[in-house]
């Protein structure tokens, strides 16, 4: 027994497909406890009135638009290395999510901004990263959108996901550079993790539990989804080849 | 080797090779953005070093599907597959090309172009170096986006939607040095690192380069 | 290390290959000597330009064994990597820089290119570009030719030009040649028939089996 039996596409399907309907559910319910508990159960935090409850789910979609970006690289590898069909429509599963995970990280982000510094955006170097990894998010979709053969497709946005990873960072840290502006001292800092209240730690890991799983019940079912795509398409090739 | 650099430099210069198209890019980008921010000094001169770097990455960006997409069509890719030329070398012969058409022309003429956008005196010589520190990453990067895309009909602007997230360090660095060469502060770090991703780039994504392209031509 | 002494032979085993991740053909098997040719034949969609293009190491082959000597396989296809604002010399010198080699004078004779040598390819016509392209095999010293339709858009008489610097040029140097053409080249050559290769529907190998 080895684990890579389940990069069989057809196993993967047998085995994962029972295991959704709990993940999701799982999801659900952790969702709900963090974010009630932490919505209407917390008291307000000095300074910050109602509206840093919005933390618990800006934290947790941030947190998701980070991993999902490093599982698409490890999946990524995994294909050019092992050629794991599985391994690749993950990555290919997991991008769009991500992307919307970084966009609902931005949206929270700037709502919660908008009330605590009195602007939307600031090109601070947390949201201009953010962006950057947002257009990351984009090219990467954008290119296995474009390419007609699919396993072409999985080793060229395999190539891209291994550099942009090294281009992401690079990008972070150039942010955090240029960010340390000459005129405008640091306007504000967005570090949200310090002096964390413990009445808010409950709520915050469940929620983020609740995110993970999330994650994984939608990256799941949508390389079911992708799967059956393939095989749909594997069938017509042949049926094709058959009538020729 | 060589001999691949100087075909392509030959077809750059000749009717139709794009040579100096980015350049005209450039100065035109340069003239066009007093009209639209309005022609006073002291604005043009904070703006200058972000607007010629932005101009300089857009002008790179315009020739990089010319790249590898001339030699697909017309078999030119296989055939240099097949050839002793290893198809990294073919990749780096190919950025070295775009940046000696585009990248070199772009940094000797970026002075006489801050002259018009009133950039800060101090700051010539660092537009200078950092242009010719950095443009060089941009074109390997440009050709890595190229190589991707060969493959691609019409693929001009998916490469830039690919190309561009990538530029992003280059971009800060090379344009905060020139901003703190106009403030009279320190530039060692932003040049540091521009040289450092030039070097990087020219190490590294040859292969992967190279890689994009055996699969394209699979 | 002269090619004199080490004997060329391309010998082709087993090999089975796929166009578009669907196998085309299975187990070609067939061996060429020092200063032969073989002609490939089938119809249309056979897998005649898969096969030459795997020879050439374009692309993976799905399995077999390909021997032949290192460093001395060269592939034409219809396209001819010719650059239209280069003149006719020196696209052949790019191309000859390239492998290390020289161009030679008597190619220029061989494909009746003397009088174009300063055009720009550009303004040649059709069978004329064509000329040049499959003069691009003469001066990279190759020995072994992977030729997928060599002939296309050549009049006859550049075609016998062709056969004759196949046959007295480029075999008669102890040359090997695969070449896929519908055209009689006029060349004591092997035919090989791809049809019987023709891969059945059912054939292990596909991309995409796994799905199945």
């Amino acid at each position: 027994m080895s684990i890579w039996e389940y990069a069989n596409p057809k196993k993967f399907m047998a085995t994962t497909t029972p295991v959704i309907p709990w993940v999701s559910w799982a999801s659900f319910g952790l969702i709900l406890v963090g974010l009630g508990w932490g919505l209407f159960l917390t008291p307000a935090a000095e300074n910050f009135e109602h509206s840093v409850k919005i933390l618990f789910v800006h934290v947790p979609s941030v947190l998701m638009a980070i991993n999902a970006w490093f599982m698409m690289l490890v999946t990524s590898l995994i294909w050019l290395v092992r050629r794991h069909h599985v391994s690749a429509l993950a990555a290919r599963a997991a991008a769009p999510i991500g992307a919307v995970m970084t966009l609902i990280g931005l949206a929270t982000g700037a709502i919660w901004g908008q009330p605590t510094w009195g602007t939307w955006w600031a090109w601070e170097p947390r949201l201009t990263s953010f962006l950057i990894l947002f257009l990351f998010y984009l090219g990467y979709i954008a290119l296995w959108s474009a390419i007609e053969d699919q396993d072409t497709a999985a080793d060229l946005t395999s190539v891209l996901c291994i550099v942009g990873s090294v281009f992401a960072v690079l990008s972070r840290y150039a942010a955090i550079f240029w960010g340390q502006g000459l005129h405008q001292s640091a306007t504000f800092s967005a570090d949200k993790e310090t002096n964390i209240d413990p009445s808010f730690w409950w709520p915050a890991v469940l929620s983020m539990g609740g995110f993970v799983l999330f994650f994984i019940a939608l990256v799941l079912i949508r390389t079911n989804a992708l799967i059956r795509l393939r095989r749909a398409m594997a069938l017509e090739a042949r049926a094709n080849r058959g009538a020729s | 080797m060589i001999a691949l650099l100087i075909r392509d430099l030959r077809l750059a210069v000749r009717a139709g090779g794009g040579f100096g198209l980015g350049l005209a890019f450039f100065l035109i980008v340069v003239v066009l953005v007093p009209f639209g921010v309005g022609p006073e000094r002291e604005i043009l001169t904070r703006i200058a070093p972000g607007i010629l770097w932005v101009a300089a990455l857009l002008a790179a960006l315009l020739s990089l599907d010319r790249i590898f997409a001339l030699d697909h069509e017309d078999g030119s890719l296989a055939l240099l597959a097949t050839s002793p030329l290893p198809l990294e070398g073919a990749a780096l012969m190919k950025a070295l090309a775009h940046w000696l058409t585009t990248g070199l022309p772009l940094t000797l003429a970026a002075p006489a172009l801050g002259f018009l956008l009133h950039l800060a005196p101090e700051a010539y010589g660092y537009l200078f170096l950092s242009l010719a520190l950095g443009t060089p990453a941009l074109s390997m990067i440009g050709t890595f986006g190229a190589a991707l895309t060969v493959g691609i009909k019409r693929g001009g602007l998916l490469m830039s939607l690919l190309v561009l997230p990538l530029y992003v360090p280059t971009l800060i660095f090379g344009a905060e040095a020139v901003r703190r060469g106009a403030e009279g502060l320190a530039t060692a770090v932003p040049l540091t690192m521009l040289a450092g991703i030039t070097a990087g780039a020219f190490a590294l994504l040859p292969f992967a380069s190279a890689a994009a392209l055996r699969v394209n031509l699979r | 290390m002269g090619y004199a002494q080490t004997m060329t032979r391309l010998t082709v085993t087993d090999l089975s290959c796929a166009r578009g991740g669907i196998p085309v053909l299975d187990r070609v098997s067939f061996a060429v000597d020092a200063g032969q040719a073989l002609v490939l034949r089938g119809p249309n969609g056979i897998g005649k330009t898969t096969l030459l293009r795997t020879l050439a190491g374009l692309q993976p082959a799905l399995a077999g064994t390909v021997d032949l000597p290192e460093e001395e396989a060269a592939y034409a296809s219809h396209a001819d990597g010719i650059k239209a604002t280069l003149t006719v010399e020196e696209n052949l010198a790019f191309w000859a820089q390239l492998y290390g080699s020289a161009v030679p004078e008597s190619v220029y004779d061989a494909f009746d290119l003397t009088t174009l040598r300063l055009r720009a390819a550009g303004t040649l016509s059709a069978g004329q570009k064509r000329r040049l392209g499959l003069a691009r095999l003469g001066v990279i010293g190759r020995k072994v030719l992977f030729l997928d339709e060599p002939t296309v858009s050549l009049d006859t008489r550049s075609v016998g030009l062709f056969a004759d610097y196949l046959r007295d040029t480029h075999l008669a140097a102890g040359g090997i040649a695969v070449i896929a053409t519908h055209i009689d080249l006029g060349l004591d050559a092997p035919v090989l028939d791809l049809t019987p290769f023709k891969a059945s529907a059912t054939m292990a190998g596909a991309s995409d089996e796994a799905f199945l």
